[in-house]
């Protein structure tokens, strides 16, 4: 049985919090999630039990850490049905999907080529492209969307050819929130000889992934989002894929051996990708927060998330003050703005009734052609926020456009 | 302007410089104006200030962009403020603003309009929004600028 009520009381920052004198209503999901205690503890676990190097097990200390490592790898592959040795830790999703492009996109990529995107990319899935375009003079091109924003598979269809090499697009947006159907996508894109970067910043903490059923080429996504620590995420790529994929970083941790005249042998996939030493409690943390999440179970998260967005739709539909962007999206994502309200006014005033959300351009660009406005409030959700607390944000809002209230009271 | 200015027509003051702004515009001889970009990295301001100086006298200021409420009536006011003096008396003006910003003490006579902002710190995040101009016309006044 899903109990949201108890599932808060794993979560410190979901008891007795405050902002403003008003209980703490955290809706900036999309941009990173609270932890629960588990996390925390597996996180301290590390520095309180286990503090070795991993990679350099001469005693049982550091036997342990590299034991766990590659459980936590291990938890990590089943959790998106992948092979360990398929799953590479980094820093985050905008890390993995520079691996990719510096790694893998300047590697093979001349300038006959071209790689796909959307303009409803987040920052960290367009500009690493760039730099791929700048170094191997390659195009950059963009699948069209369709008139409420989202990626259709006929605009893929239109746009896709033999010198497309590359495409790179994500799962669920972080703006407008539409799920993409990955799995149509990329058999679109290899058989036109395309591999497919997926970015699942936004959609692993979210829905079920199966990467075998998807047959994506790379996905990207980030510990923080999922109830993990920061500065912890993953790349999953297919094995042989990973084996063409030069490392992104050299240094300790990743070579097998080498000499003063210049010959390296590089370790194996994922190894070859972790020079250096690894953040290891954001491993012993990330493996925590994905057994948390199985725990609940994903389409139970999925199921109790969707239930949540349609609860605060129909109550936000009623306000006439306000514009939602993105009604029928299938992420926990509702983009609004209030009527005649600046977004970051709008962010202002709801954090004066202790509410948390995101004013701004979101690093995508899709806003200024599709929705017709320089900024917009973003209001996310996670599987821990209730009824109650949406509640609280329609009331907010209800009064939304006295937002200089934040300054006088 | 008293202390004892009451909440509604200091959010009159700010909405009126947010809606109808007079020193909001590019302006047409930019070439004879020093220029600074001022693009925050934690919010949406984007904002320019230009500046054009008469030997030691601010002629003209005027500023363009993209910007909160707070942050385009706060530039606004600046730009009345600091509009005909020098740069010493503009120094000090800009001084006693950032120091009622951070909570400092403040000599309101210098502010007039501006103290309409002395509630900013209640609102922690909007700080950057409320100095973004006063800081790029400090850069201009030490003698940094954009140079495109
Ligand atoms: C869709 C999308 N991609 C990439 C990122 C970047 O993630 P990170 O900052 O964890 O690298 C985000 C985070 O905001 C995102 O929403």
């Amino acid at each position: 049985m899903f109990d949201v009520y108890k599932i808060r009381k794993d979560f410190p920052m979901l008891n007795n919090k405050t902002q403003q004198g008003h209980p703490l209503v955290y809706l900036d999901n999309a941009a990173t999630t609270f932890k629960p205690y588990k996390v925390i503890e597996a996180c301290n676990n590390y520095y309180l039990n286990e503090n070795a190097n991993a990679h350099r097990g001469d005693y049982d200390l550091a036997y342990k850490v590299d034991f766990n490592i590659d459980k936590v790898r291990q938890t990590v592959a089943n959790f998106i049905n992948a092979k360990k040795e398929e799953i590479v830790f980094t820093s985050g999703t905008s890390m993995s999907i520079n691996l990719i492009a510096f790694g893998y996109g300047m590697k093979y990529l001349t300038k006959d080529d071209e790689i796909l995107l959307t303009e409803a990319e987040h920052a960290s899935n367009v500009l690493p492209w760039f730099k791929v375009k700048e170094h191997t003079g390659c195009k950059i091109n963009y699948i069209p969307l369709d008139k409420d924003g989202r990626l259709s598979i006929d605009g893929l269809k239109k746009v896709i050819n033999e010198h497309t090499k590359i495409v790179a697009i994500a799962q669920i947006s972080n703006v407008l929130a539409y799920l993409v159907d990955i799995k149509e996508i990329s058999k679109i894109c290899h058989e036109h000889g395309a591999l497919l970067m997926v970015d699942g910043a936004q959609s692993v903490p979210h829905i079920k992934i199966d990467v075998k059923d998807l047959d994506c080429d790379f996905l990207s996504f980030s510990g923080h989002k999922l109830c993990g620590p920061t500065g912890i995420g993953v790349l999953y790529g297919k094995y042989n894929l990973l084996k063409l994929t030069d490392p992104f970083m050299t240094g300790g941790g990743n070579n097998a051996r080498f000499d003063m005249c210049g010959n390296v042998a590089f370790l194996q996939p994922p190894e070859k990708f972790e020079a250096g030493t690894l953040n290891i409690e954001g491993i012993y943390g990330l493996g925590a927060a994905i057994e948390y999440l199985e725990n609940i179970g994903m389409e139970n998260i999925e199921k109790y998330e969707k239930e949540l967005r349609n609860y605060a739709i129909s109550k936000l539909k009623t306000l006439q003050n306000l514009i939602i962007y993105n009604e029928f999206a299938e992420g926990s994502i509702i983009t609004i703005n209030v009527k005649d309200v600046f977004a970051q006014d709008e962010a202002s005033y709801l954090n004066s009734k202790g509410i948390c959300v995101r004013s701004g351009e979101h690093c995508a660009k899709i806003l200024h052609d599709f929705l017709k406005t320089v900024a917009t409030v973003r209001i996310s959700f996670s599987f821990y926020n209730t009824k109650e607390e949406i509640d609280i944000l329609y009331e907010a809002l209800k009064n939304g456009g006295d937002f200089l209230d934040a300054y006088f009271n | 302007m008293p202390i004892s200015i009451n909440p509604t027509l200091m959010r009159e003051i700010i909405m009126d410089h947010y809606n109808s702004p007079t020193n909001k515009e590019t302006p047409e001889d930019s070439e004879n104006y020093f220029h600074i970009r001022m693009d925050s990295t934690s919010c949406i301001d984007d904002i320019t200030i230009y500046l054009k100086l008469n030997n030691n006298i601010i002629e003209d200021i005027k500023f363009d962009g993209v910007g909160c409420t707070i942050s385009t009536s706060s530039t606004d006011i600046m730009c009345d403020l600091v509009k005909g003096k020098t740069k010493e008396e503009a120094f000090k003006i800009i001084e006693n603003y950032l120091n009622m910003i951070y909570e400092k003490p403040y000599d309101e006579e210098a502010l007039d309009e501006a103290i309409v902002f002395q509630n900013t710190h209640k609102q922690a995040a909007r700080i950057k929004c409320a100095t973004i101009g006063w800081n790029g016309l400090t850069k201009l006044l030490n003698g940094e600028k954009d140079e495109d």
